[in-house]
């Protein structure tokens, strides 16, 4: 997948769902590339609900149909789309797709005291996960116990593993450069963060926590220091 | 007093279920307990050969199940102990012709009768691994120190531990007590720890197995051969005595390095 295509199309969880976001240039292309990526990791969009993003671009309600069907040939629901263009949001409300999408609003006026950290949602796997099973998120995925070989941790965020890493982990699935992979001993038989694989597997010597990371465009893994951040 | 159900399973086929299952029969029949062995392995049945009772098959677990003869019919006896039994397995029927409640009814009926059932499951996770687990009590998993039985083991082990029955117990058989190994072999010591799983037992590889089953004598009918010398153990672990793992070589070895690992394990 080239750079530009990221570039064009950004994927992140909402509470609802996916969010697509696509950015300006020809719809055919952006919807070419968005298949794209969909049938690369067609098991983490399948049934997914998808809303759609499209800035001030006018959108033909013809787009937006031939798009739900395609999506929906994948399993996949397209049902709400963005747009601050009127004509957008009127064709896609003649095709039945909302406009909106309910953000968070309320729950912020719960008023948080200063001193809480919010955070970010993380599924928490108190078990080892074994050859054969696997775990998938768009959150951030913490793992206590080991991933064995032939294991599969799937993250749109970052991976912590309170264990042996030894099986598959992808961290950033949706695109996320920034996402990072912890273990207390990294030897993991594929390592992938965004797009970025893991070159050189890991050499001897004696286990100790690390982290990985993309530092320009390469995966690098370094001794696992908590620095104040 | 109520039976205990042991499920042999693995995974992956040719890791010594079978060879297990017969063995341990054995094992705990000479400890002059009640024993009926089920062979699971519908269609591809072998329990019966390496117990050397294929030729007094008459009914088969799926005759019992759907209602052809009493369960005690298909019994058949094993006359060189006082109470061994083998549930041999149909022939020429598919798996599905069991079902996992079928199971759990038939060890439940057979729960009076005797002190031990054990199941000898088929290879692979479909129906008939499915048919075995169904009545465990006890789940021992098979495996030898060889990357893709350890990788199907662990499977085998999540999914037992997913349907609620374990934590399984593992046997490590066909062990190589030279230190020579091939290119896909793992050591003793990585295999326990990757599965981390509690040890019931070491079988060491020992050409008398072959010998025995091929001849329908399993080998723990005899005094000498050192795999039946584990099996017994095994079987003495499994009626709770406290059994130290044998020495299989010089000083040093992997049987006393692995001795020395499961004690400071604690247990
Ligand atoms: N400890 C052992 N030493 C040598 N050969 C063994 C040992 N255990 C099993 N075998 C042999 O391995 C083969 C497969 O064993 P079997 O019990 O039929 O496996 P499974 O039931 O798991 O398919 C048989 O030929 C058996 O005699
Ligand atoms: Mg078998």
């Amino acid at each position: 997948m080239s750079n530009q295509n990221q570039s064009e199309i950004q994927i992140k969880g909402i509470r609802e769902g996916l969010l697509v976001t696509v950015s300006d240039g020809k719809w055919e292309d952006i919807q070419n590339s968005l298949l794209l990526q969909i049938q690369e990791k067609e098991k983490f969009f399948k049934g997914a609900k998808l809303a759609l993003e499209v800035g001030i671009r006018e959108m033909h309600a013809a787009e937006l149909g031939v798009l739900r069907d395609r999506l929906a040939d994948r399993d996949i629901g397209l049902w709400a789309v963005l747009s601050s263009s009127p004509v957008t949001e009127q064709n896609a409300q003649v095709l039945g797709l909302a406009t909106k999408v309910s953000t968070p609003k309320a729950e912020r006026k719960i008023k948080t005291p200063d001193n809480t950290i919010p955070g970010e949602n993380a599924v928490f796997i108190n078990r080892t996960v074994r050859s054969g099973f696997k775990v998938l998120s768009h959150e951030h995925i913490v793992v206590m116990g080991d991933v064995n070989p032939g294991g599969e941790i799937i993250a749109g965020g970052s991976i912590i593993i309170w264990g042996k890493c030894r099986g598959l982990v992808h961290a950033g699935a949706d695109g996320d450069e920034t996402a990072v992979i912890c273990a207390l001993e990294l030897a993991p038989m594929h390592l992938r963060i965004a797009n970025y694989f893991a070159t050189s597997p890991k050499g001897k010597g004696k286990p100790q926590p690390e982290l990985a990371k993309v530092v320009n465009g390469q995966v690098v893994a370094e001794t696992w220091k908590l620095k104040a951040r | 007093m109520s039976a205990k159900v042991v499920t042999i399973t693995s995974g992956k086929g040719g890791v010594g279920k079978t060879t297990t299952t017969a063995n341990l029969a054995v094992a705990l029949a000479q400890q002059e307990q009640r024993v009926v062995c089920i062979d699971g392995d519908i269609g591809l049945r072998n329990l019966d050969v390496i117990l050397g009772l294929e030729n007094r098959i008459v009914y088969d677990l799926v005759d019992v199940i759907e209602g052809r003869c009493r369960l005690k019919q298909a019994m058949i006896r094993d006359k060189r102990l006082p109470e061994l039994y083998l549930i041999p397995a149909a022939q020429t029927r598919d798996k599905s012709a069991v079902s996992p409640s079928d199971m759990v009814r038939l060890c439940d009926e057979l729960r009076n009768e005797v002190d031990w059932i054990l199941v000898d499951s088929p290879a692979g996770i479909e129906r008939g691994f499915k048919n075995a687990l169904a009545p465990a009590d006890i789940v021992l998993v098979v495996t030898n120190p060889e990357i893709s039985a350890v990788r199907d083991a662990d499977r085998i082990v999540g999914l037992i531990e997913a349907e609620e029955k374990g934590p399984a117990k593992l046997i490590l058989n066909r062990v190589n007590s030279s230190l020579t190994k091939r290119g896909d072999m793992i050591s003793a010591e990585d295999v326990l720890e990757l599965l981390a799983i509690d040890l019931i037992g070491i079988i060491p590889e020992d050409e008398n197995v072959v010998v025995a089953s091929n001849r329908g004598q399993p080998v723990t009918l005899s005094e000498k051969a050192k795999a039946g010398q584990a099996f017994r153990n095994i079987a003495r672990r499994l009626l709770g005595e406290e059994v130290p793992y044998m020495n299989l070589d010089e000083k040093g070895g992997l049987f006393d390095r692995l001795s020395r690992m499961i004690k400071s394990g604690g247990d």
